[in-house]
Order: C-alpha cells, then structure tokens, then sequence
C-alpha cells in the first residue's frame, strides 16, 4: 500500500500534510509520534472514515481515497479502533461471524430462494469463526457475550474480528494500550503471529519499547508529517526523534 | 361471545403483523419509526382501491398493499437513511403527517373522511371469507406467516448484521458491512410487511377512513413492540395479545355508564404505566436475542 502526500485540514488546523510513506507487505510497520501526530486521522483516511483534502491512497492499483470504509474492507484493508468498538451485547462467537464472509446469508434474496446454500455458507463460516478463535485462544468463550470479557482478551477479540475477514492489510489502533505487563505478552506474539500468517500490518502504539520489539519498519509522523522512516531501532535511538517523542 | 373472541383473535392476528413487523426496525435494526400506522393505512388503502376500482381480488391487493408500503419506506428512507443518528424519527414522523393528509385530502381517490366503503370480502379457494370464524384462520394464517418471515430475517447472518448496526454502525462499517444499504433494505421489508397487515384489516373491516391511521396508531403499534420486549421476536406478539385483551377485560368492570369510557381509558393508561415501571426492559425483554 502506497500513502502518497496526503492531506487532512479541519478548519485551520492541518493534522496531516502532504503524509508519504509505504507499507511494505508481509512486515509490520510501525506509526509513531506524539500526541495529535496525526496518526489516528491517517488510519481514518486510508479506511474511508474521513475524506482527504487531497493526495492518494494505493493499494494493488487501485485508488482507496473516496471509498467507503465497507468498499475499503472490500479490498482487503481493515482496522481496529483504540476504543476497542465490540459488539458487547453480542456474543464472541457472533463478534468473529460478523468479520467472516457471509454473502449469501446477508442477501434476503438468497435467504430466501437458497437455504441449503445458505445453510452451508453458514455452516462454513462458523468452523472458519472458531478455527480464528482457537488462534486467538478464544475459543473457550465463544458463546459468552463480548462485554463479559477482560480487557485484554476484548483486544484479542477485536483482532479476531479483523483477522477473520480475509484482508491482507491490518491497522491495528494501539493493540497494548491499557494493557499490564501480563497481558502484554499475549498480545505481543500475537501481533507476530498475524505477519506470520500472510498478512501486513499497519500499527499506531506509543510503546516504544514495543514498537522496537514488534515493527520491521517505522513511520515517524510529528505535526501531521512524516519526519523520519526506517528501521526500529535507528527511529528509536535517534535523539532528535526522541526529544520531539519526549518532550524532552 | 364466540364471534367476539374471534373478533379478538383477528385483531391480535393483524396487530401481530404491525408489531412483529415494526420489531425488525425498532428491535432488530434500531431504527425507530413514527410512521407504521401511515404504512398500515397505505395497504388498506392500495388494497382497497385496487379491489374497489380494478376489480382485483384480495390475493392480488396484498401483492400490491406490500409493494406501495415498500415504495413509501424507501422513498423517505433512502435519503434520510444515509445520514447517521435519528434523522429517521423525524422522516417518519413527516411520512405520517403527509400520508394522513393525503387520506384526508385526496377526495377523489381516498373519499377524505368518509373513507371507503363496501370493500370485498377475502375469497380464497373459493371460499368468501365472510365472518369473523373463517377470518381467524386467514388473519392467523397471515400472522405466522409475517413471523416466519421474520425469523427467518433475524436469525440469519443478516439479521446479525442488523444488531452491529444497531449497537455499532461504525464497527458494522470497518468489518465490510454497507450499513446504508442493510438499514434500506429492512426498512423497506418491515414497511412492506407492514402494509400487509393494512390489507387484511381493509377487507376485514370492509370500511376504512383515515382515524384508523392517525400518530396514535403509531405509538399504539410501537407499545405493543416495548412492552411485549424489543429484543424477543415474540415480544411484540405477546404485547399484541394483552395490549387488546385489557380494553376488553375493562369493559366487564361495573362502572357507571357515565363515566364508563374515561375511566377505562384512565384504567387502561395507568395499567401501561404499572407494566412499564414493572417490566421496564418488555414481558419477553432482557433475554438475549437469537445467540450464536
């Protein structure tokens, strides 16, 4: 995927300008920056929550910029949310069924005029839904509402609900925010397992230590442009960087 | 008595349709509507005309009762639909005003107040459905066929994307789902299976005229959905069953006549007020919808 001087002004304040960087695939690149970076608009660009000012979005040849975020998923590219955005009244098994394709059970024509196909489209995705959740160590509270979930299995649960839709590219929206050193190392290899897995990921996290343990590149954004990209380690160690990261 | 029963069971069998119908919007998808009773009388009336002026017979007028419901839902849903948040509760609360008005007002076509008369009775295989006995089976008939429908919608993956949307819109979004176009498409179904249960009253009734489709029958309609329990496909059938049973249970007590009608009225609103404050989540609520 290919970001490309994209811009996003509200009212006089620019959050991001003219922002160019490349998320190679199959690596997890890392976004970075301090507060009001802009780090959260460009995940709502690139998935069709906000509209752009101006630049391009490209993805395997085709335009992101001006779809919707249901046309963006559509061509492989999801997210997570830093608040999470569960579906809490709904159980965990549901969570994931909703990621899962389903696209003749969510045509009232084909309900209706096909039920042995439905049926068996149904059938599939819920065995697709439990083999993520068993990758997710999840399993175990399929059937348990969403809401009644600690914390950090409601961060595995909202990977899972991403992981299960098929697309490549994953933006995931600070995945170890509010999480204790536990429950860190559970989501940690799990962010690794995803790469493994065949997909890209795209992460916002403030951790830097966990930036450096988890990206194979990073993308330094400070007042709505790109500062600096490379590997971890060199981003992290760079003083000027850090200072700006710090306030110090 | 028994024909009074039956007359009962015929009105639970058109309000379930209402009801049930109007769950899958204000239950299922979360989007609350003021116009249902604008729908219901859209159906009586496209039926009515179509029987009254074209000669077509009651199949054919339900048939065309579903689809000028489906139109009307989708001529006011599909631009206030796109914008998120309650835009649709003032949509519809409009569609009712300006259907009413057209009730009233289009003489030509409606009769204005002194409405339609002389509807045909329902004939199926040949049988006049000419009493309230034989309109039990067909109103009931009807009833389990709207609920089915309905099962069939909600308990399926699009019924399950029907609660994302209700819960998370945005969630609903970034997973792939078109949000806009699930909340047209089940506005457009409840609507038209709305106009259904308008239909069945027309040739039941035989006479309609607009009072039968005023905002009270909206909010009459959407009491049956909350109090028998959004969340429960059978919520709105038990509240359809016990929202007409007490006005007729009232009318055994030994009030003097003079006073007789407003204080089954005052009698009637305070029972709903005391089942509110009783059950506040619906008789069929707080139990979890259809779970995986």
């Amino acid at each position: 995927m290919t970001i490309e001087k994209v811009s996003k002004a509200f009212g006089g304040i620019h959050a991001v300008e003219e922002c160019s960087f490349d998320v190679p695939p199959g690596l997890i690149t890392g976004l970075i920056g301090p507060n009001g970076a802009g780090k959260t608009t460009v995940f709502n660009m690139i998935t069709g929550f906000l509209r752009a000012d101006g630049g391009s979005i490209r993805y395997k040849g085709e335009e992101l910029l001006g779809l919707a975020p249901h046309q963006v998923e559509a061509r492989g590219v999801v997210r997570t949310f830093q608040h999470l955005r569960l579906w809490g009244k709904m159980t965990v098994l549901e969570n994931v069924l909703l990621g899962c394709r389903t696209p003749l059970g969510e045509n009232v024509l084909t309900l209706f005029l096909r039920p042995g196909r439905v049926r068996a489209e149904e059938t599939a995705a819920r065995e697709r839904a439990m083999e993520v959740l068993r990758f997710f160590a999840l399993a175990g509270r399929a059937h348990e509402l969403a809401e009644d979930l600690a914390y950090p299995e409601q961060k595995l649960l909202s990977m899972a609900r991403i992981f299960a839709t098929d697309a490549e590219i994953l933006l995931l929206d600070e995945p170890t925010s509010g999480l204790d050193t536990d429950s860190l190392q559970k989501i940690v290899p799990m962010v690794r397992r995803l790469v493994e897995h065949g997909k890209t990921v795209l992460l916002i996290e403030h951790n830097m230590e966990l930036i450096s343990q988890l990206s194979d590149e990073v993308v330094f954004l400070h007042q709505g442009r790109v500062m600096a990209r490379g590997r971890a380690e060199q981003i992290t160690r760079d003083p000027a960087l850090t200072e700006i990261y710090f306030g110090a | 008595m028994a024909a009074y029963v039956a007359h009962y069971l015929v009105m639970v069998g058109i309000y379930t349709i209402l009801a049930v119908s109007l769950n899958l919007l204000v239950g299922y998808a979360g989007i609350f509507s003021l116009a249902h009773a604008a729908i219901y009388g859209i159906g009586a009336y496209a039926s009515a005309l179509v029987a009254l002026k074209l000669g077509l017979g009651f199949w054919g007028g339900l048939v065309v009762a579903a689809v000028a419901g489906a139109c009307a839902a989708a001529l006011v849903g599909i631009p206030s639909l796109r914008v998120a948040g309650d835009y649709y509760i003032v949509a519809s609360f409009g569609l009712q005003v300006v259907i009413l008005t057209v009730f009233m007002n289009w003489t030509d076509l409606t009769n204005g107040h002194a409405g339609l008369v002389g509807i045909p009775r329902p004939r199926v295989f040949g049988l006049v459905i000419d009493n309230p006995f034989k309109y039990v089976v067909l109103s009931l008939a009807l009833a389990a066929l709207t609920y089915a429908v309905c099962r069939r919608l909600t308990g399926s993956a699009f019924g399950r994307t029907l609660r994302a949307v209700r819960e998370d819109e945005i969630a609903a979004q970034a997973t792939g789902k078109n949000v806009v176009l699930v909340k047209i498409v089940i506005t457009t179904i409840s609507s038209a299976l709305g106009a259904l249960g308008g239909s069945l009253y027309a040739h039941y009734i035989t006479y309609i005229n607009p009072s039968s489709f005023t905002l009270d029958e909206s909010i009459f309609i959407a009491s049956l959905v909350i109090l028998g329990g959004t969340e429960r496909l059978a919520g709105p059938v038990v509240g359809a069953f016990i929202l007409l049973a007490v006005p007729e249970a009232l009318k055994f007590l030994a009030i003097p006549d003079t006073v007789a009608a407003p204080t089954r009225q005052i009698l009637y609103g305070s029972l709903l007020i005391l089942f509110m404050f009783v059950r506040p989540e619906g008789i069929l609520g707080r139990a979890r919808v259809k779970s995986a």
